[in-house]
């Protein structure tokens, strides 16, 4: 197959194709259809142009404009009475678009950029020290209120308004011991931009599971879980990955890999499929994958055992796409919120619908990224809900910086510190009362 | 560059200017995602695709065609199953995607006025907040525009007790062939004069383009209660809607799947439908609480008397969500259980349902192609989703006949080669076995009342001499029928 947009290396596969019966039930669930109402900005239409780059038609810009384009939310697989797999018809027209089509300089220089930062929790917390400063010093309210700000390129202004206040960021222990009886051992993930960004999260996320009876095991050193650059189709960055955090969670001798980044969680579970052709890798990432959990997913599945203290607020929750759609994961947050007493949960219209974080896609498209998040702001403002809650660090600051450019900031959290507070009996976000270490001893 | 070909490319300019350069595709790639509708065996490319965002721009772009003699096609979302959407290969598709406002919810007036790309359940999902609906539900209706529920006359499950499109729409603003923007019909129940507007609705796109349209809004019904019934076969489940209906009962809904229509289903969406069940009915009746329940307890009654053998009753929204689940998702849904398939649409008197199952059975154990059955039991509009393997020789060719004979089989019975989906271009072919050729010669004079250049979805509805199934597309040369002095084009 030497014509046509794709080479033999696992292009989009025909029989997959052969499912989409073109009944178009996708298009309503597809950000972009909704953005532009354009047949091949949807679902159908891009599978459409896969069995075209199948039949020859080449690989053009904007064929490759097209498949950029989606966010990769996967909305339209629960909404497909055919069982289409588009997860895997995308990943692998992504992984044939990075290797056989040359972008402008520009973009390679965006993308190179990125996947020099963002996949490298060192690098990202190398950037904490001059963010704290940049965000304490005035200097971001000096660029806001001279409208430098707005001479800066696109992606540059979008991640600006991104990064969130951050907090102290304490070294996790290499092992948490569970409190009361011990029911399980997890090892946890603490990710890139969680751990840089967020690491508060991760802090609550170990007291969490500590206190459902889970004793957990941090490896130091782990990498990043290579979603990005999975979900972006950079297939050989994403093996490198996939191998060496295998090693890592092998030599940790856990019964559960546990993750609280529905981006990165969704990323180990297709392990299986990343490595298919590896016959090294490709059964421990079977059992790799077997053991790999969401946060919310692990509590529900043990049920709860830490007495909860009431929490008196009303709040909308958020389903991460690679939670809800990518990974079915829908009832067991709901189900773990609803637990808490004196907490009452509302529902955002249009749940369905991508904020537009989508891994790197609003630092890649910006302009659409900005509609989606603001429409996803304006939804979540008609619920009166005082807190988001989501289960992914990129929605988090997605959908914060839109309430705070539509003048409505929002406190914007994760289930794990939803639970932790509630299990703790402390207000929800409140800094100075997270304890100075999680609990724990060295094994 | 053909003299058609450069038409094109005048109009795309031409075109560009009006709706501005994004709402104009010229690129060969792109107008490939626009080749087919719902209906994905017949697949023309687009000359050109529009994609306008008022009633002003749709004008210009049909006079800017009119003005050259170039062809048009109006489409909605595309989800159409008789290809009324197909494009023309030296046209312009007009796509209404972009036309999706809900321009006023007016429940004191009963009504609403929507854009064409409006989504059915949208128009629901507005009223809703007041206490209203938009009745004409198709299964597709997550999906499918107002606009081509318009031009196909759609029905849904409930048009057993509320009707179809036709029933539920006061007005349309139509872009006309020639360009000119009118109102057939108006705001109010009833107008005076030529009831133009259901000449419109159900002209599959032959008449014009619709605009804006002012939709009827129903009061959401106080009680709904729905019940699954299983039967051992078909013949006994026929029965219970036979005893229903005879009763006086006409309930929202009466819908029956078959065995393989129900195995398609728990494939797709694990519907949970009761085990070993040779057929199910759905049956939903609406209105106030005393009736229904009054009415609900003998419809139960019937269905046990008819031989169910389980009968399960809808405890909450969810439920009934449920029991529909595997109803409105069946046809996309047999795609789990057969690599192609064609949906066929077909209507006959609801007394000779079991005879028609019988006869329909029959032909399928004759020539070896499954059948699966889904259908509207109350009105007798029966969907049979007849399968096949594209990829095994002859496959194909005995389910297109296959399907055909099922038609001849509903007109043989008094029926219909349509209930629902249109003729479009799948079912063109059928209407001489319906119709003579002074009926079509009539339906063609009221067609050119509308369109005397024939440019305005040209080749559907009415059978050109095209051969039945031959697969539509820029024709090379003349046809031999033509050539042969048999046929003439028009």
């Amino acid at each position: 197959m030497t014509a046509g947009a794709f080479d033999d290396h696992h292009p989009p596969a025909a029989e997959l194709i052969k499912d989409c019966v073109h009944c178009g039930f996708c298009l309503p669930s597809c950000p972009t259809y909704l953005l532009w109402g354009e047949e091949m900005d949807s679902p159908r239409g891009r599978i459409q142009l896969m069995k075209a780059g199948l039949e020859g038609e080449p690989l053009s810009e904007s064929m490759v404009g097209h498949f950029d384009a989606c966010l990769g939310c996967m909305a339209c697989v629960p909404a497909c009475p055919s069982g289409v797999q588009y997860g895997t018809l995308i990943a692998d027209t992504r992984a044939q678009v990075e290797r056989r089509y040359e972008r402008s300089l520009s973009q390679r220089l965006l993308r190179g950029a990125i996947f020099w930062l963002f996949p490298y929790p060192r690098r990202l917390r190398a950037l904490r020290g001059p963010l704290a400063l940049y965000q304490r010093s005035g200097l971001s309210r000096w660029l806001r209120r001279t409208k430098l700000l707005d001479r800066l390129p696109a992606t540059l202004q979008v991640m600006e308004s991104l990064i969130p206040t951050l907090t102290r960021r304490q070294q996790l222990p290499q092992w948490v011991p569970a409190q009361r009886q011990r029911r399980a051992v997890v090892g946890m993930l603490t990710g890139c931009v969680q751990d840089a960004l967020f690491p508060d999260v991760n802090a609550a996320t170990a007291r969490v599971l500590a206190a459902e009876g889970c004793a957990v095991v941090i490896p130091r050193g782990q990498g990043c879980c290579g979603a990005l650059s999975q979900h972006s189709g950079r297939e050989d960055e994403a093996i490198t990955f996939a191998r060496a955090l295998i090693d890592c969670f092998d030599a940790a001798g856990v019964d559960y890999i546990v993750v609280n980044a529905a981006g990165c969680g969704s990323a180990m579970k297709e392990y299986a499929h990343l490595l298919r052709d590896d016959s090294h890798y490709a059964p421990r990432a079977r059992a790799f994958v077997e053991r790999t959990r969401d946060i919310s997913e692990l509590l529900a599945e043990l049920g709860p055992i830490a007495p909860r203290h009431p929490l008196n607020i009303t709040i909308a929750y958020h389903d991460a796409c690679h939670l809800a759609h990518a990974q079915q994961i829908r009832s067991q947050p709901r189900q773990l919120l609803h637990a808490i007493p004196g907490l009452t949960l509302t529902e955002i219209p249009e749940a369905h619908l991508c904020c537009g974080s989508a891994g790197i896609y609003n630092l890649l498209h910006p302009k659409p990224a900005t509609e989606l998040g603001d429409r996803k702001a304006r939804n979540l403002l008609t619920t009166g809900a005082s807190v988001l809650v989501t289960g992914n660090p990129g929605c988090s600051m997605q959908i914060a910086a839109s309430a705070r450019r539509l003048g409505h900031p929002l406190t914007v959290t994760h289930l794990a510190s939803v639970l932790d507070a509630s299990i703790r009996g402390v207000p929800l976000c409140d800094p100075s009362s997270a304890p100075t270490t999680p609990a724990h001893q060295n094994r | 560059m053909t003299y058609r070909g450069a038409k094109l490319a005048v109009l795309a300019a031409e075109l560009s200017a009006v709706v501005g350069p994004d709402g104009v595709i010229a690129d060969r790639q792109r107008l490939r995602t626009y080749e087919c509708d719902g209906l994905a065996q017949y697949r023309v490319v687009p000359g050109l695709v529009v994609l306008p965002e008022s009633a002003e721009q749709v004008v210009a772009v049909v006079r800017a065609c009119a003005a050259l003699g170039v062809a048009f096609v109006a489409r909605g979302s595309g989800t159409g199953l008789s290809g009324g959407a197909l494009p023309h290969a030296e046209g312009v598709l007009i796509v209404t995607s972009r036309m999706r406002r809900i321009l006023e919810v007016d429940p004191a007036n009963e009504r609403a006025i929507v854009e064409p790309g409006v989504i059915n359940l949208d128009v629901t999902k507005a009223a809703e907040p007041y206490g209203w609906y938009f009745a004409p539900d198709p299964s597709s209706q997550q999906v499918c525009s107002v606009g081509g529920n318009v031009a196909e006359n759609s029905g849904g499950a409930h048009c057993l007790k509320y009707g179809f499109t036709t029933h539920h729409v006061l007005g349309v603003e139509v872009v006309t062939p020639e360009g000119e923007l009118v109102w057939l019909g108006g705001t109010t129940r009833d107008v005076a004069g030529y009831d133009l507007l259901g000449a419109f609705i159900g002209s599959e796109g032959t008449l014009g383009i619709a605009t804006k349209i002012v939709v009827r809004l129903m009061r959401t019904p106080e009680s709904v209660r729905c019940l699954l019934a299983a039967f051992p076969g078909v013949d006994e489940a026929g029965a219970a809607v036979s005893a229903i209906i005879a009763d006086g009962v006409t309930p929202a809904a009466i819908e029956m799947m078959d065995a393989l229509a129900i195995e398609a289903a728990e494939a797709a969406v694990a519907c949970g439908y009761p085990e070993g069940a040779g057929a199910v009915l759905i049956v939903e009746l609406d209105g106030p609480a005393a009736e229904v329940e009054h009415t609900f307890a003998a419809v139960r009654q019937h269905c046990t008397a008819a031989g169910a053998f389980e009968i399960r009753v809808a405890r909450d929204a969810d439920e009934r969500a449920r029991f529909w689940k595997g109803r409105k998702s069946a046809f996309a849904a047999v795609g789990r259980i057969s690599p192609d398939y064609i949906v066929q649409d077909g209507v006959i008197p609801r007394t000779v349902l079991p005879d028609v199952l019988r006869r329909i059975t029959e032909l399928s154990a004759g020539t070896g192609v499954r059948v699966a059955n889904v259908f509207h039991a109350g009105d007798g509009n029966l969907h049979p989703l007849v399968l096949f393997d594209e990829a095994k020789p002859g496959e194909a060719q005995a389910a297109e006949q296959l399907s055909g004979a099922i038609l001849d089989l509903c007109i043989s019975y008094g029926g219909s080669i349509t209930g629902e989906h249109g003729v479009g271009i799948d079912k063109a072919c059928h209407m001489p076995r319906m119709f003579t050729t002074d009926d079509l010669d009539v339906m063609q004079r009221l067609r050119r009342a509308f369109d005397p250049a024939g440019i305005c979805n040209p080749g559907k509805v009415f059978p050109t001499p095209r051969l039945c199934g031959e697969v539509p597309g820029k024709r090379k040369g003349v046809h031999p029928l033509q050539a042969a002095g048999l046929a003439e084009q028009f």
